[in-house]
């Protein structure tokens, strides 16, 4: 192999494309955090079918109450319990209201005071985690035993307690139940904290002067906000079965206003009179809720921590 | 371990007496008269009354008075009833209480262990769809909607089971489902989490490549490991029994210690409400404790974490 029979000459070489740096980068584009967990959440076909569910509870807690020309209250007693028809698309109670409209009025009950309870708990859960964790030592000690003891009070029964001594109404109900409700959040915002307080961003912005709250809700919240709404997510069915239950104890929404509870609870004694639709149709609609947010919750949560999900 | 006992204990009863005031403070805090429902009465027989039940003692004494009565279990005097006292009612309701709790939490167990192996087993194939399906459904419909369809179905249409009532074995049987459902489904789904993440560990590889049997191996190996966490929710399961028994019981007119409590409500007899909700609080607090020690006693590696804390 002697060298010098290679002749290079101009026309082998080409010039270099500018951009020859790129085949060292990943080919992928980035994607942010939401956008990956929307990703991996439709891959979950239950959950998504969850989802679908609970925008169309939405907007027929919204438009539902108008769509058949009935009001809620409406009573026409030569129309009592008359079956599901076309008239009266879900059928009438024992007093003649209609079914359909009081059916989805008592969506936007039930739904409304599921979603206050989770905001609720919430706003109170940031807070109490988040000084309890941020303080640290005795005071965080002190505070997660305060919640502990009052954890260990069974939520319902607490709730049922509550509401013998509030009057009865939409926002009574909302308080006892977040009374106790708050404690879970609580606790769930107090390790994320514990975990964030770390990092480095949240060093860089005590270092620049940030205050205790402007951190935590600034730049810890944002960052915690996926098992954040995986609980809020799991609260709203809670809220209303325990909306229900008291509801069937008659301590929930006075007449003539609807709750599904309510509906549920009113419709006991007919169905020994063979009218078991007007039992069935608000038994079905909180079955139906309960289920779509416990699937979408609990798919969100695989989606936000593949970990979990091997 | 009698440390950790005794830190329990003390831990347990903290809680008790938080509860106790707790509850003292609500019902006392309900304004009005307890006697306004007896109608008019002579000046002399009210004041008697009030006399009788420490109405005109201040709040702390009649607070005081209520503890020293607790702690020899004396739940005081039914607002209601002349004769029977709070204790003559849970006397009577607690052990029908007790026998449907105990059934329903057996039910929801073995059922609960059955479904979540299976599922567990046969990821991603129909009987884990089905499992999973059972508790989702479980955990999705309030006992008593679940309770009247059952009636319903089993008692009015098909006539195979009597609908109410507490008199023989055949009747528990309605009760007991609409009961344990609940619980069934969260055990099922959690042994279901936890049976998987067990079969992924290196010890399972290993007894399978010893060429143990593979029965032997998911009952010793993986059940064994994966029932942990089912046990550590048991008392949170077990408060879950109770306050589905106060809806059950009156439904299926039970006369148990639940459906006491619900009448309570009903007709405002707030010596009952507070008594029946200390007396539930004393039997949750007493389970979980027994839970805790036992998982102490089941799970080595708490030892370890316990000592060091």
């Amino acid at each position: 192999m002697s060298k010098g029979n290679i002749v290079l000459t101009k026309e082998m070489f080409v010039p270099a494309e500018d951009n020859f740096l790129e085949a060292e980068t990943i080919s992928a584009p980035s994607v942010s955090y939401w956008r990956e967990t929307w990703r991996r959440l439709k891959e979950n076909k239950l959950a998504l079918f969850g989802l679908i569910i609970i925008i169309l509870l939405v907007l027929m807690a919204i438009v539902g109450p108008y769509i058949n020309g009935y009001s809620y209250f409406e009573q026409d007693f030569s129309k009592k319990n008359q079956p599901p028809n076309s008239e009266h698309w879900f059928g009438t109670d024992t007093a003649g209201r209609d079914l359909f409209t009081r059916a989805w009025y008592g969506a936007r009950i039930s739904l409304f005071i599921g979603l206050m309870a989770a905001l609720i708990d919430f706003v109170v859960g940031v807070i109490y985690g988040g000084i309890s964790a941020i303080k640290g030592g005795r005071t965080d000690n002190i505070m997660m035993r305060i919640a502990e003891v009052l954890f260990s009070i069974p939520y319902l029964l607490m709730v049922i307690l509550m509401m013998i001594i509030l009057e009865r109404g939409i926002w009574p109900i909302i308080v006892a139940m977040t009374i106790t409700g708050w404690i879970p959040m609580a606790r769930l915002v107090r390790g994320q904290v514990l975990q964030l307080k770390e990092l480095e961003y949240v060093q860089a912005a005590n270092a620049m002067g940030a205050g205790t709250f402007w951190t935590l809700a600034k730049h810890m919240v944002p960052n915690m906000m996926g098992p954040i709404l995986v609980n809020i997510t799991l609260t709203v069915p809670t809220a209303i079965f325990a909306e229900a239950t008291l509801s069937f104890l008659g301590l929930g929404i006075p007449a003539p206003e609807a709750s599904w509870g309510t509906m549920a609870s009113d419709s006991l004694g007919s169905i020994l009179i063979g009218n078991f639709y007007q039992l069935a149709i608000p038994a079905l609609l909180i079955s139906i809720t309960m289920f779509a947010f416990n699937v979408f919750g609990d798919g969100l949560r695989d989606a936000l921590d593949p970990k979990l999900k091997k | 371990m009698l440390r950790f006992a005794g830190k329990r204990l003390l831990w347990a009863l903290v809680t008790l007496w938080a509860i106790i005031t707790i509850t003292f403070i609500i019902m006392h805090s309900i304004p009005g008269d307890p006697f306004a429902r007896e109608g008019k009465m002579p000046p002399a027989v009210y004041e008697n009354l009030t006399k009788h039940y420490h109405l005109d003692e201040p709040l702390y004494v009649q607070y005081f008075l209520y503890i020293k009565s607790l702690l020899v279990f004396d739940f005081g005097p039914s607002l209601k009833s002349s004769t029977l006292t709070v204790n003559d009612y849970i006397e009577k309701g607690f052990p029908v209480s007790l026998h449907l709790g105990i059934q329903a939490l057996l039910l929801a167990v073995v059922l609960g262990l059955i479904f979540g192996v299976i599922a567990a087993l046969n990821r991603n194939k129909w009987p884990d769809y089905l499992s999973m399906v059972l508790a989702i459904i479980g955990i999705s419909v309030p006992s008593f909607i679940l309770a009247t369809f059952l009636i319903n179905y089993f008692a009015v249409e098909w006539g195979l089971l009597p609908a109410a009532t507490w008199s023989s074995w055949s009747h528990t049987i309605l009760p007991t489902i609409s009961l344990a459902m609940l619980p069934m489904a969260y055990i099922a789904r959690l042994m279901r989490s936890s049976m998987l993440e067990v079969l992924n560990q290196d010890f399972m590889l290993t007894a399978k490549s010893k060429g143990l049997n593979k029965g032997f191996i998911i009952m010793k190996y993986g059940v064994r490991n994966a029932i942990l966490p089912v046990v550590s929710v048991l008392g949170i399961l077990a408060a879950n029994l109770v306050t589905g028994s106060f809806v059950v019981e009156s439904i299926f007119g039970i006369p148990g210690v639940g459906e006491l409590f619900v009448d309570g409500i009903f007709n405002r007899d707030y010596p009952v409400i507070l008594g029946s909700t200390i007396f539930y609080s004393m039997v949750l607090i007493f389970l979980i404790f027994i839970v805790d020690i036992a998982y102490f006693w089941i799970d080595p590696r708490i030892k370890v974490a316990g000592e060091e804390q």
